[in-house]
C-alpha cells in the first residue's frame, strides 16, 4: 500500500504551549515545520491553566532565580534533577519577556511592570515567606499565552495539520526517529511525516484516571507512542492530585470553597478532618485531605450507594456570599453533581490533576534513553517538551506556576536543540521500507476485528482500575493485585473493536487509538508505582508512614533514584537523580515540610 | 444534518480545552441535539466554535447570554 510522504525539517506533535513554543523556535529559524493537533491550537489544554507562569522577576518585591530553584528542588522532594531545575528557573524572567513581546497581555502594576501575584510554595530567602512570583492574565493565563504563540507561528509560517492525530514514531534499525505516521481526521487518510528532528508535545494523560481534572483530550498520546517505540517512561508513579473534584465528572472545585467555609463531612455527617488536622481542619494542605478523605472511603465511611464519594459541605454559608465569592460553583454543582449546593452537600473525590513523569529529556530537550551503561545516551532526532517529557524538574511533586514555566522553557529549548543539530547539515535519513505498517496494521485490526473489548467499557476498566489502586493514598496490596489486573485491562485494549468503519470522521476509530494509548501510561504508572515502597511527595504509601528514621515515609539511602518502566518487557530499572546543579552548590537534602 | 458534519461537530464538542465543556457538551449531544431544529442546529455549530471559557461563561450564568438565538440552547445545556 504507498501512503503520501510529507517531507518537513521537522515535525511537533501537540499544538500547547509546549508544541507552539518549540514551533516559533525552528519556523523563525526558517525551518520547514509542521505542527500535528488533535484539535484547533487555542483549544489545547493548556487553556485551563489558569494560576499563572513563575519568574522571579522582582517586580513587587526582592527575588532570586536562586530562591525559586530552592522553592522547586524542596517541592520536588528532592527527586528533580538540579541541573534541569537551574536551567529552568534561570531561563524564566527571558522566556516571560519574550512571551509579552508576542503580545501576551500580562496583568500590570500602576507602574506599568508585569503585576506578579503569591502561589503556593513560592518563598523568598530559601523558604523564609512567601513571595510574589506569578505572572497572569487575568483568569485566562493558559489561553492568552496560547492566543499569542500562535499568532507568532502564524506569521512565522509554521504549517499546522489541525484535526490530525498522530499514530506512531518512525525509528530505523539504528533508532534514529524519522518522523510520524499520522491521520487526518477528515479523510481518515494516513500519512508519513518524513522529517529530521520530531518534538513531541503531547500534554499529560489524566484520563487514566476514573476521576481526574484534565479535559478529554488528554490521552497520552506522545507517552503511548514513544512506548510503542520502545523508549522507556520515568517517573510515572508521580501523580499529583487535587482533593476537591466532584464526584463521577472530576471537575475541580477550587480550594476557595473550604476557604470561604466549607466543611468536608463523611457518611455519618462527621466533620472528619478535626481528627486528622485538628488545628488547620478543613484547610490543611492538599495532601492531608486528599489522604483523610481517602482513609475515610476505605473505612466504610464514605457517602451514597457505593460509598465512594465524601461531602463539602456550603449549605450554613449565605446564599449570597456563595453566589458573589465563589462564582460558577453553584452551577458546577447544578451541573455536574444535580445538587444545588445552597441546599446540599457537593460530593467531592481526590481527583488527578497533573502527571509528574513521563518521556526521560535532558534539559535541553533531547530525548535520553538507557543504552550500554549510559543513562542519559540521546535518542537521534527525537525531542520532548512539557507535560508529556520528564526534564525532570518537577520530581515527586510540582509546584503551582511551574507548569507553565515548564512548557515555555523548555518548548524553547527543544525547538533551539533541533534548530542545532539540523544546521549541523544531517541530512533526511532513508525511511524504512515498513514505516508506517505497525499503524496500518493497528488500523485494519481494528476495522476488521470481530467480538473484541467495547472501547467505553475497556476505558472504564482502566480508569476504575487505577482510581482504586493506584489512587492519591496507595497501598501494597492493593497496588499488587492492581499489577495483575491492569494486565488484564491491557488485554482488552489490545483487542479493541469498533462498530463504525467509516473513513470520515470516525470517532469512536479515533478514541480506539487513544485508548492504545492510554493503557500504555495505565501500565507505566502502576508498576512504577508497585515497585516503589518509600513515600515522596505525591506518592504516598501506607506501608511507608512517617517515622523518625523515615520522615514523611520518604528513604533517600534506598529510593533517591528516578524509575525508568521499560514497555518492551514491563520490566523497571532505575537511574541516579542529578544532584548538581550547574554554577551553585547542590541544595542539600533536607525534610520536605512547610 | 449529514453525519461528517455531524462526526466534525462532535468531535469538536467532545474534545474541548475544558472538562467543563466536554461533559456538558457530550451530554448535551447525546440527549438534547436531536430535539433541535435544523436552524438551531447551525446555531448550536456556531456555538460551538465559541472559545472555551466565552462558552462555558455562557451556560454557568457567569455571563449573560445576549444573543437571542443562543438563548433557547443555552437553556437547553444548563438543563442537559
Amino acid at each position: 500500500m504507498s501512503i503520501p510522504v510529507l517531507k518537513f525539517d521537522a515535525v511537533i506533535v501537540g499544538a500547547g504551549g509546549a508544541g507552539l513554543r518549540s514551533a516559533i523556535q525552528l519556523s523563525e529559524a526558517g525551518l520547514k515545520t509542521a505542527v500535528l493537533s488533535k484539535v484547533f491550537p487555542t483549544r489545547s489544554h493548556t487553556v485551563a491553566a489558569q494560576g499563572g507562569v513563575a519568574a522571579s522577576l522582582g517586580n513587587s518585591e526582592e527575588d532570586h532565580w536562586h530562591w525559586h530553584m530552592y522553592d522547586t528542588v524542596k517541592g520536588s522532594d528532592w527527586l528533580g534533577d538540579q541541573d534541569a531545575i537551574e536551567f529552568m528557573v534561570r531561563k524564566a524572567n527571558e522566556c516571560v519577556v519574550e512571551l509579552e513581546h508576542y503580545g501576551m497581555p500580562f496583568d500590570r502594576t500602576d507602574n506599568g511592570k508585569i503585576y506578579q501575584r503569591p502561589f503556593g510554595g513560592h518563598m523568598s530567602n530559601f523558604g523564609e515567606k512567601p513571595v510574589r512570583r506569578s505572572c497572569a492574565a487575568a483568569d485566562r493565563t493558559g489561553h492568552a499565552m496560547l492566543h499569542a504563540m500562535y499568532q507568532r507561528n502564524v506569521k512565522a509560517n509554521t504549517q499546522f495539520f489541525v484535526e490530525w492525530m498522530a499514530l506512531d514514531l518512525i525509528r530505523d534499525s539504528e533508532g534514529h526517529v524519522l518522523g510520524v505516521t499520522a491521520m487526518e481526521m477528515e479523510t481518515g487518510q494516513v500519512v508519513i511525516f518524513h522529517t529530521r528532528a520530531t518534538i513531541f508535545a503531547t500534554g499529560g494523560a489524566g484520563r487514566i484516571f476514573y476521576s481526574s481534572t484534565n479535559a478529554f483530550i488528554n490521552t497520552g498520546d506522545g507517552l503511548g507512542m514513544a512506548a510503542r517505540a520502545g523508549i522507556p517512561l520515568e517517573d510515572m508513579e508521580f501523580w499529583q492530585f487535587h482533593p476537591t473534584g466532584v464526584a463521577g465528572a472530576g471537575v475541580l472545585i477550587t480550594e476557595g470553597v473550604r476557604g470561604e467555609g466549607g466543611i468536608l463531612r463523611n457518611a455519618n455527617k462527621e466533620r472528619f478532618m478535626e481528627r486528622y488536622a485538628p488545628n488547620a481542619k478543613d484547610l490543611a494542605s492538599r495532601d492531608v485531605v486528599s489522604r483523610a478523605m481517602t482513609t475515610e472511603i476505605n473505612e466504610g465511611r464514605g457517602c451514597g450507594v457505593n460509598k465512594d464519594y465524601v461531602l463539602l459541605d456550603i449549605t450554613h454559608l449565605d446564599p449570597n456570599t456563595i453566589m458573589k465569592r465563589l462564582p460558577g460553583i453553584r452551577e458546577i454543582g447544578l451541573q455536574f453533581a444535580g445538587v444545588d449546593c445552597i441546599k446540599e452537600p457537593l460530593p467531592v473525590v481526590p481527583t488527578c490533576h497533573y502527571q509528574m513523569g513521563g518521556i526521560p529529556t535532558h534539559y535541553s530537550g533531547r530525548v535520553v534513553t538507557p543504552q550500554n551503561g549510559d543513562y542519559n545516551t540521546i535518542v537521534p532526532g527525537f525531542y520532548a517538551a512539557g507535560e508529556c517529557a520528564c526534564a525532570s524538574v518537577h520530581g515527586a511533586n510540582r509546584l503551582g506556576t511551574n507548569s507553565l514555566l515548564d512548557l515555555l522553557v523548555f518548548g524553547k529549548s527543544a525547538g533551539d536543540s533541533a534548530v542545532e543539530d539540523l544546521k549541523a547539515g544531517k541530512a533526511h535519513r532513508e525511511l524504512p521500507k515498513d514505516a508506517a505498517e505497525k499503524s496500518l496494521a493497528r488500523i485494519a485490526a481494528l476495522d476488521s476485528r470481530k467480538g473484541g473489548a467495547n472501547v467505553h467499557e475497556t476505558r472504564l476498566a482502566m480508569q476504575r482500575t487505577m482510581q482504586n489502586h493506584a489512587g492519591v493514598f496507595r497501598f501494597g496490596d492493593l497496588l499488587k493485585s492492581g499489577v495483575e489486573k491492569i494486565l488484564e485491562v491491557e488485554k482488552a485494549a489490545r483487542e479493541l473493536e469498533i462498530k463504525d468503519k467509516s473513513m470520515a470522521w470516525n470517532t469512536a476509530r479515533t478514541e480506539a487509538l487513544e485508548m492504545e494509548n492510554l493503557i500504555e501510561v495505565a501500565k507505566a504508572t502502576m508498576i512504577s508505582a508497585e515497585a516503589r515502597k518509600e513515600s515522596r511527595g505525591a506518592h504516598v504509601r501506607d506501608d511507608a508512614p512517617d517515622t523518625p528514621e523515615f520522615p514523611n515515609g520518604r528513604n533517600d539511602a534506598e529510593w533517591l533514584k528516578h524509575t525508568l518502566f521499560n514497555p518492551v518487557d514491563n520490566s523497571i530499572s532505575y537511574k541516579p537523580v542529578n544532584m548538581q546543579p550547574l554554577t551553585v552548590e547542590p541544595i542539600a537534602l533536607k525534610t520536605r515540610s512547610y | 444534518m449529514e453525519r461528517a458534519d455531524y462526526e466534525r461537530l462532535r468531535w469538536r464538542c467532545i474534545r474541548r480545552a475544558l472538562l467543563e465543556l466536554d461533559i456538558s457538551l457530550t451530554r448535551f449531544l447525546d440527549e438534547d441535539f436531536e430535539s433541535l431544529s435544523e436552524e438551531q442546529k447551525q446555531v448550536f455549530v456556531e456555538m460551538a466554535d465559541m472559545e472555551d471559557h466565552d462558552l462555558w461563561y455562557l451556560i454557568s450564568g457567569q455571563e449573560e447570554c445576549t444573543d437571542p438565538r443562543y438563548a433557547p440552547i443555552v437553556a437547553l445545556l444548563r438543563k442537559s
